[in-house]
């Protein structure tokens, strides 16, 4: 991949990680860039990796503090250290995502029994239930990083017409509900206290801790939502 | 023949060092507290360091040991007695089959550890035994201890056994030092947050000599401290990044946060500070109404801490093991 270097900078989070920052914006080709470095580091990882985490435009690095200790020069600390890997490594061209881009179809019934939030939606933003449904299931959506819960994805960005802010409270939220807090669109996987405007919800597990893989999405995934109806949702 | 739980705490669950690889798919890594505190009585008993073992909060629950058993208990002192006679913190004992241990009261600290030698038998998940209490998955069951549930204990050597014989229960002479710290208890070492600069001059002169009290909205999650609000300079969005064990929120109302074990893998908060991994112990064993300072320090000091307090733990590691067979050859 052949792109312009996007502009970087790395600072420590605590002690123990550290992150590469491409500036605090929800940007598709910033993530995209976060993702290939993701994939990048996986593949040849920088010493003593516990975890990392992608994130909006985000990558952190979880380290083993004690172990990188023992192996470097006593004279720089394990942070400046570790900040000169990731700048070498930052060098390297990113490799063109070589695992195929999965695109996820999504069941979604936003009918009232599901969608506690759809009616205040559309009277905030003028417009029918049924066009929100309409927006909600036209555009695909990426899925630019995952938190918050296991298995949260967050997905985005929708269209400007259904953008709606978090409430200011957070109410009580069932699993496999479907919601909007700004241009993200997510789905809770566990219940949860939550903020998003809830406008349906889906019979997929997003997280099912006795499946072999627990997490339905992943960052990079693409999603596509479609509308299903009450019984449809219940015979699912 | 089991550890049974004859009554249930209000929170004690099976925790272990932490459930590390998944947080890139928002799963937390959970884990003891107090890590120096659980792998202290993990030594003691000569288990792996990074053995399960069970935190207790309090009021605790009562367990009953089905067979004999080497335990310690670390961490917070919260009275704990054996067959109604009380024993130390911090020291190994064998215990015969048929024993009770419970414990009376708080006298220090937040979290207790029980370390039983040769383990606890729970399924593992995702390579981890700690209990993911959001979740429902982990540790006992994916919940904390309740009245009745049993926990597969290992058996002891016939060496112990022999040692044991017919006692009901044998305090082994030897303790964990755990006086490794020169800093003052309430003082908290910290390492300045990538949005510490959302606090103007002023808020960070009170950050850093204002007293912060932990208060009662404080759990595995995170501690919410109380104090004058802090001025937020600027409220722009952060956008959802990783934060840690230790990272210090700032919320909207100049209020902070401190994440704990059970914190969530992202967040969205200004983080604007880091608590240094070798303090994350001593904040585990505060309790609501305790006071802490902050005080900015460096890498290097952080770094050295934490090398410190490691040293501390594999020197009591091999005490415990030349004693250990030292106990078994005049068994």
């Amino acid at each position: 991949m052949n792109n312009p270097a996007i502009p970087y900078r790395i600072f420590p989070l605590g002690d123990s990680a550290i992150t590469i920052d491409f500036g605090n914006v929800i940007n598709e080709s910033i993530n995209k860039e976060v993702i290939a470095r993701f994939n990048q580091l996986q593949e040849r990882p920088l010493p003593e990796t516990i975890e990392m985490i992608p994130a909006y435009s985000s990558l952190t690095i979880y380290y083993n503090l004690l172990a990188l200790k023992k192996k470097i020069n006593n004279n720089v600390t394990v942070f400046e250290w570790m900040k000169e890997q990731l700048d070498e490594s930052l060098k390297m061209p990113v490799q063109e995502n070589r695992i195929a881009k999965k695109i996820v179809r999504i069941p979604v019934c936003y009918e009232s029994e599901f969608s506690p939030d759809i009616q205040q939606l559309a009277t905030a933003k003028n417009i029918t239930v049924d066009e929100i449904i309409q927006i909600h299931t036209a555009s695909s959506y990426k899925v630019y990083m995952l938190g918050f819960l296991p298995g949260f994805a967050y997905m985005g960005e929708v269209d400007e017409k259904i953008v709606m802010p978090r409430k200011p409270q957070p109410q009580n939220v069932v699993a496999g509900s479907v919601g909007i807090a700004g241009r993200q669109t997510g789905i809770y996987p566990l219940a949860s206290p939550g903020g998003w405007q809830i406008i349906g919800r889906t019979p997929l597990k997003l997280f099912d801790a006795g499946r072999e893989e627990p997490v339905l999405l992943k960052a990079g995934d693409t999603v596509q939502f479609y509308s299903i109806s009450n019984d449809e949702f219940k015979n699912y | 023949m089991n550890l049974r739980i004859i009554k249930a705490g209000v929170l004690d669950t099976i925790q272990d060092m932490g459930r590390y690889g998944w947080q890139q798919l928002g799963i937390n890594p959970g884990g003891v507290m107090d890590k120096w505190a659980a792998q202290a009585a993990n030594i003691l008993v000569g288990n792996d360091m990074k053995e399960a073992v069970v935190e207790i909060h309090f009021p605790a629950s009562d367990f009953f040991f089905e067979k004999p058993v080497l335990i310690a208990v670390c961490g917070a002192d919260f009275s704990p007695y054996l067959n109604g006679e009380e024993i130390p913190c911090w020291q190994p004992i064998l215990v015969n089959r048929f024993s009770i241990l419970q414990f009376y009261g708080i006298k220090k600290g937040a979290r207790a550890y029980l370390a039983i030698h040769g383990g606890l038998d729970v399924p593992t998940w995702l390579n981890s035994q700690s209990t993911n209490l959001k979740a429902g998955i982990g540790g006992y069951k994916g919940r904390a201890l309740q009245k009745e549930d049993e926990i597969a204990i290992h058996s002891l050597s016939p060496e112990l056994l022999s040692v044991l014989d017919k006692k009901e229960f044998i305090i082994l002479p030897w303790k964990a030092n755990t006086t490794w710290d020169d800093n003052e208890r309430t003082e908290i070492l910290i390492l300045p947050g990538n949005e510490w600069d959302r606090l103007d001059s002023l808020s960070k002169e009170d950050f850093l000599h204002q007293p912060f009290t932990i208060s009662h909205q404080s759990d595995r999650m995170g501690y919410r401290l109380q104090a004058p609000s802090l001025s937020v300079q600027s409220n722009e969005e952060v956008i959802s990044s990783a934060v840690s064990f230790g990272t210090v929120q700032l919320l909207p109302d100049g209020q902070l946060i401190v994440l704990m074990a059970d914190h969530q893998t992202t967040g969205g908060y200004p983080r604007v500070a880091h608590i240094i991994s070798a303090h994350h112990s001593k904040l585990a064993q505060m309790k609501a109404g305790d006071k802490i300072y902050f005080k900015l320090t460096n890498h290097e000091t952080a770094e050295n801490l934490l090398v410190k307090q490691q040293q501390h733990l594999l020197q009591l590691q091999n005490a415990c093991t030349f004693k250990l067979s030292e106990l078994f050859k005049t068994a």
